[in-house]
């Protein structure tokens, strides 16, 4: 396996929607190929990064002038 | 470096929720039987402990959805009751999507009175609209569905009636192979404060072309599948799947920058 065809696999192994043997020969190359691993790990790292913090927090105080606003429309009809 | 990727047990032995917990624990250079480095703690944790501490690390592919394919999800009583003259059943729905729909509009508008705005409309013509949702998709993609084309919408009368396409700067091949390939330090994030961090990760985001962008937050940030964000962008499969590598790719590039090792970057440009 190639790095551009390991790089067309990433995805489907960042997701876990690899088959068995896919994910062998997708190791099989990832012993061997220190870059690969290390863009597989970072990219993963990046995902997690992103996910696990909020970068566009909605503050509670706008929350409720927000809610209270559209459920107020809401209420009316819209 | 880590170590050399280590052999995966077979199906019978682990299971893959707890596969997921032993490749982040070799991530954070750590396993499951070693304490680990958490934001400067050090603490032994067993797997629920685990999955019960950091609830959004679940397996990206196998977000779980909430109800089985026989089982009702919780939205349709909750839209049949607003349907029913219901509204505080509507307060309900608003408060549990309130914050990730006005992720979406910030992500896309990259502007805060926009995205306030976008929310509130976002949420108030789900509510007129709402006789018109099927229940073919889940109220949730429905209204994110709303809360995009009310971002889309925005931008073009910022832009003065510019139309504003989903499909913009997405032309560019760059990001599609990776460059700069110099590791990252074992835990990059302690070397900023949070709102350093914060900063960081908005900048970075924000420098990816708009198709990119809303497909990775929809698809990684947000967790719907990659069938739910092409329905939501009107995008097909593939294009959500060529979008979303771009997006991941171009995303660690940029972070590297902050984050590489002090041990030094690799040779660039290998490709074998």
């Amino acid at each position: 396996m190639t790095c551009t065809e390991f790089l067309a696999q990433l995805d489907d192994l960042l997701d876990d929607a690899v088959t068995t043997e896919m994910r062998a020969d997708l190791r099989e190359h990832l012993r061997g190929c220190e870059h690969c691993e290390v863009t597989l790990n970072t990219t993963r790292k990046t995902i997690e990064i992103y996910r696990s913090h909020e970068i566009y927090a909605l503050p509670t105080d706008l929350r409720e002038r927000l809610h209270a606003a559209i459920m107020a429309r809401c209420k009316k009809g819209c | 470096m880590s170590d050399s990727p280590q052999p995966l047990a077979g199906p019978s032995e682990v299971t893959p929720e707890e596969e997921t917990v032993h490749k982040l624990f070799r991530w954070f250079g750590s396993s499951p039987h070693r304490p680990l480095h958490w934001s400067g703690t050090v603490r032994r944790m067993s797997l629920r402990d685990f999955w019960t501490k950091f609830p959004k690390l679940t397996p990206m592919a196998t977000i779980q959805p909430i109800a089985g394919e026989n089982e009702q999800h919780p939205d349709v009583a909750l839209v049949e009751r607003v349907r029913g003259g219901d509204v505080s059943a509507y307060d309900t729905l608003v408060r549990k999507y309130d914050r990730q729909i006005f992720r979406i509009a910030q992500h896309i508008t990259q502007n805060r009175e926009d995205a306030e705005d976008v929310m509130q409309d976002a949420f108030l013509k789900a509510y007129e609209k709402l006789e018109q949702f099927q229940g073919n998709s889940k109220f949730y993609t429905w209204l994110v569905r709303i809360a995009v084309n009310e971002s889309l919408m925005r931008l073009r009368k910022r832009r003065t009636g510019r139309m504003v396409s989903i499909d913009e700067d997405v032309e560019t091949e760059e990001g599609s192979v990776p460059r700069d390939l110099a590791d990252w330090a074992p835990d990059p994030e302690q070397n900023y404060t949070q709102a350093e961090l914060a900063e960081i990760l908005r900048k970075t985001i924000q420098g990816l072309p708009q198709g990119f962008r809303v497909v990775f937050v929809l698809r990684d940030v947000e967790g719907l599948s990659t069938e739910e964000t092409a329905e939501t962008l009107g995008l097909s499969v593939p294009a959500v799947k060529s979008r979303l590598l771009r997006a991941r790719l171009q995303l660690r590039e940029r972070l590297t920058r902050y984050f590489r090792s002090k041990k030094g970057p690799k040779e660039m440009g290998v490709e074998k």
